[in-house]
């Protein structure tokens, strides 16, 4: 396929392309030799070897954390591997930045946008290499070549709009608009159909078959498995950091898919305390929407519950219960508290009646890390030290030491600052500030995020305990298994609603994952 | 305390000189340029080290020590407040109009006076902080909008003139010296400082601030709400401003809708000094009263030391950014000793 637009575009000189396509004409466009990567407390990717055909529409698959952003950040030039060798378009692929990855012929087109928001359209397609004259923008063809660009994605929008007045559908559009103003040999799709309406997916499969025809690579990862056939003949599945298969689309129907991508066995460690039984209502929370179009949310926790909450990321999990908490706004809902309904308009209002909520993010939002170990613990109730407004210190410490014995948080004094403790020990103070406060439900989103195995053991241990003293636990978690070891049952979040809910005794990776995917199915079918 | 494999003795010497270093670093790094400087110019500049030169510094000191103690609030919490010098002479012009009244006796209008500036400050600080937080915008635009207001106010109540003849004992209270070398203005400056002190060691509210200029969101989902907080600390900064303004009463004995031009940015410049950083959370009101020391001792120091007077301003804006430099250093510094 010839358009102008190729002539035009930058680097796509015919001579040096003739050059690159004629080297390497023969073998895959990307080879992935035993990559390994490591972030502080977690294996992010491990021995991955795979390839990916020049030419080919290419699926990458994979539960929450299995690797997949970690994989693409290292395609895109974000960071280097740890271990092992990348080879791209048969020379070895060490990008030093995102630009090197760029200029090479790699673009990623990442899920959350990077556009510069209070640019034009035209100014954001053409970026990179702006066309001018002396140093001058030369506007008119920056105008006519993002037109071209813009029609090419089918998104009938002047050039000249400033993106922050775009709608996220069209800021998409227009992310993938600047993919294709520069030649590029591999083109990564992070869920690039999350926001956009069907009408607008069949025009995206349009432009990327265009694409292969003219022979650019695609990488593709999507929620929604339906979609998955249109783009790909073949598919990679990650798990927990390992390269599972790499295997033809044709033929594996979605069931199949599922089992390859369900995580670990679980491990039970005997965290689960059969002992407890849930008693009186804890929290619960009935037709909570988060805005006028979203659906409702209801469920509730007992007394001596430990309740999970499965589903992908990004599908409202937090959303949910940081509106709960009050921390972001809801536009309908009733929350009950031990059986009484309570008014949430703030976090103050929800820790006044008894909530508390472990963020997910705990170094911004979850603790001081400039302060002491003590001045954490405290934030929640200074009152109860407090007399005439001056504090009691002794009190404090006291308080504050007991805690730190209680959770066994390693630190050499109550008075170190906790930003220099590791993950395991700052999600223990987070806890401790909660106890402290003498919360009765707690909500943990993701509380054992970026935590070696022995601390996460500790916390699964602690939530055990509070839910033997009475309190009712609401875990969000990206972790499967860690979720079925602890949790009396699991509801399953899906696109925005609760898919469904599993009690104990009928956990199933399968099923759940399924219930998982369920939404993303519909939405596409209309 | 470090746990390592070393040796015992090792690690004791190492342990001492980290304290030593931890300290040092802290509040006293401050100090310690202080009494250096101060060392420099009793060696190098004829008069400095005489007693009458210290009580012209102290009297110096005393205004912007008053209002650098209300800045340091703000500046904890993150924010800065510009509106200080024209709140100032707001409240110059209003305390000195009840003063110069004929009407009252100066044992009714003194008192007055008092009030009605610590009102009128507290009520242009609380103006800020609501507008900041009600509109979410940011404390440099509001206090800038202030900064205007307030001075032209200043000039509708004075009609524009200065205003003079206030009344006897007050004029001889600001002329009073204890003990040879303190001059009652500067006793009002510690008196301050001291209560600023123990606000933000010993009470609550001054926990919240360290811990609101630390992190907001975190204090937020904490189950507080900082808006409180930080309209108080915008409203203790316009009470101190208007104690100031009583200050300058006393040192001047003329209340000017002219007054005060420039005195924000000296402020801001006592409590950067002082090791108090922009960014919030970290910081003391005595490092403040130091720094304050530190820019005037600088100005009188050259001064003696025959500098022209436009050699002074190069050397104060120096010292103000190498003080900061020196901070990013000190705060490196301290973020090892504590890694340890």
């Amino acid at each position: 396929m010839t358009t102008d637009f190729k002539e035009t575009a930058p680097g796509a000189d015919p001579v040096a392309i003739a050059e690159r396509d004629q080297d390497h004409d023969a073998g895959p466009i990307l080879k992935l030799q035993g990559v390994g990567k490591r972030f502080p407390g977690v294996v992010a990717l491990r021995n991955v070897t795979f390839e990916i055909e020049r030419g080919e529409g290419h699926v990458l698959l994979g539960e929450n954390g299995a690797g997949k952003s970690t994989l693409i950040n290292l395609l895109g030039g974000l960071f280097p591997p740890d271990e092992g060798s990348i080879w791209f378009n048969g020379a070895p692929y060490h990008p030093a930045s995102p630009f090197e990855a760029f200029s090479k012929g790699i673009r990623v087109v990442h899920q959350e946008l990077n556009l510069l928001s209070n640019l034009t359209v035209a100014e954001n397609l053409l970026f990179e290499q702006l066309p001018s004259r002396r140093g001058l923008v030369n506007f008119r063809e920056m105008n006519r070549r993002a037109t071209e660009l813009l029609a090419e994605v089918g998104l009938d929008i002047s050039p000249s709009t400033v993106v922050s007045r775009l709608g996220v559908a069209q800021m998409q559009l227009v992310e993938i608009a600047k993919a294709l103003a520069h030649e590029s040999k591999l083109l990564v799709l992070d869920e690039p159909t999350a926001t956009l309406t069907s009408k607008e997916v069949d025009r995206l499969f349009e432009i990327l078959h265009r694409l292969r025809e003219r022979k650019v690579t695609i990488l593709y990862i999507s929620h929604r498995l339906q979609e998955i056939y249109e783009v790909g003949d073949r598919v990679t599945v990650l798990r927990d950091g390992q390269h599972v298969t790499t295997r033809p689309l044709q033929g594996l129907v979605i069931p199949d898919i599922v089992r390859l991508m369900v995580g670990r066995t679980v491990e039970d460690q005997g965290v689960f305390r059969e002992d407890i039984q849930p008693s009186d209502e804890a929290l619960a929370v009935d037709n909570l929407r988060l805005t006028e179009t979203s659906p409702p949310i209801s469920f509730s926790v007992r007394k001596g519950e430990i309740v999970g909450i499965a589903g992908l990321v990004g599908s409202g999990r937090t959303e949910a219960v940081r509106a709960i908490f009050g921390a972001d706004p809801k536009v309908a809902g009733t929350i009950r508290v031990g059986g009484h309904a309570v008014t949430i308009a703030s976090p103050k209002d929800a820790v006044a009646a008894g909530i508390c909520l472990m963020t997910e993010d705990r170094k911004q939002q979850g603790l001081l890390l400039d302060m002491s170990c003590a001045e954490n613990i405290t934030i929640t109730d200074l009152k109860r030290l407090s007399r005439w407004g001056l504090l009691d210190r002794a009190a404090e410490n006291a308080a504050s030491e007991r805690l730190v014995a209680s959770l066994r948080v390693k630190t050499p004094t109550i008075f170190h600052k906790v930003g220099t403790f590791s993950g395991g020990n700052q999600q223990k103070v987070v806890i401790a500030k909660w106890l402290y406060r003498g919360s009765n439900a707690l909500i943990c989103d993701e509380p054992t995020r970026g935590i070696d195995v022995g601390a996460k053991a500790e916390i699964y241990e602690l939530m055990g305990r509070l839910a033997a003293d009475g309190k009712g636990i609401l875990v969000v978690s990206s972790d499967l298994p860690e979720l079925m070891s602890i949790c009396h049952r699991i509801l399953v979040f899906s696109n925005g609603r609760i898919a469904g809910e599993v009690p104990r005794a009928e956990f199933d990776q399968n099923r759940i994952l399924s219930l998982a995917y369920e939404e993303y199915g519909r939405a596409r079918g209309n | 305390m470090p746990e390592g494999t070393e040796s015992a003795g090792e690690r004791k010497t190492a342990t001492v000189w980290d304290n030593v270093l931890r300290i040092s670093m802290r509040e006293a790094g401050v100090a310690i340029a202080l009494v250096i400087i101060v060392v420099f110019f009793s060696a190098t500049a004829p008069y400095f080290a005489t007693p009458e030169n210290f009580l012209k510094i102290f009297v110096q000191i005393a205004i912007n020590t008053v209002l650098a103690a209300g800045m340091t609030f703000v500046i904890l919490t993150g924010g800065i407040d510009l509106s200080v010098g024209s709140v100032l002479a707001l409240c110059t012009v209003v305390g000195a109009t009840i003063m110069v009244r004929e009407d009252l006796s100066p044992w009714t209008s003194i008192p007055l006076a008092l009030l009605a500036c610590m009102a009128t400050g507290a009520a242009c600080g609380a103006i800020n902080g609501w507008v900041c937080e009600k509109w979410k915008l940011p404390s440099f635009i509001v206090t800038l909008g202030m900064l205007n207001v307030a001075s032209g106010l200043a000039r509708v109540v004075s009609d524009n003139s200065t205003i003079t003849g206030l009344p006897q004992p007050f004029v001889d209270f600001g002329n009073q010296i204890y003990f040879g070398v303190l001059p009652s203005i500067f006793l009002i400056a510690i008196v301050v400082v001291l209560i600023g002190w123990f606000i933000l060691r010993f009470t609550v509210f001054g926990r919240f601030i360290f811990a609101i200029g630390t992190n907001e969101e975190a204090v937020r989902l904490s189950g507080h709400n900082p808006r409180i907080f930080k309209i108080a600390v915008f409203t203790i900064s316009g009470l101190t401003a208007g104690v100031a303004a009583m200050v300058f009463l006393l040192r001047l004995n003329v209340g000017s809708p002219i007054a005060g031009i420039g005195y924000e940015l000296n402020a801001i410049a006592a409590v950067i000094i002082g090791g108090t950083s922009l960014s919030g959370g970290k910081g003391s009101i005595i490092g403040t009263l130091v720094g304050a020391c530190i820019l005037q001792v600088l100005a009188t120091g050259l001064q003696l030391l025959g500098a022209e007077d436009n050699v002074k301003p190069i050397v104060i804006g120096t010292v103000i950014v190498l003080a900061v430099v020196l901070d990013t250093y000190r705060n490196r510094l301290l973020r090892n000793l504590e890694a340890r």
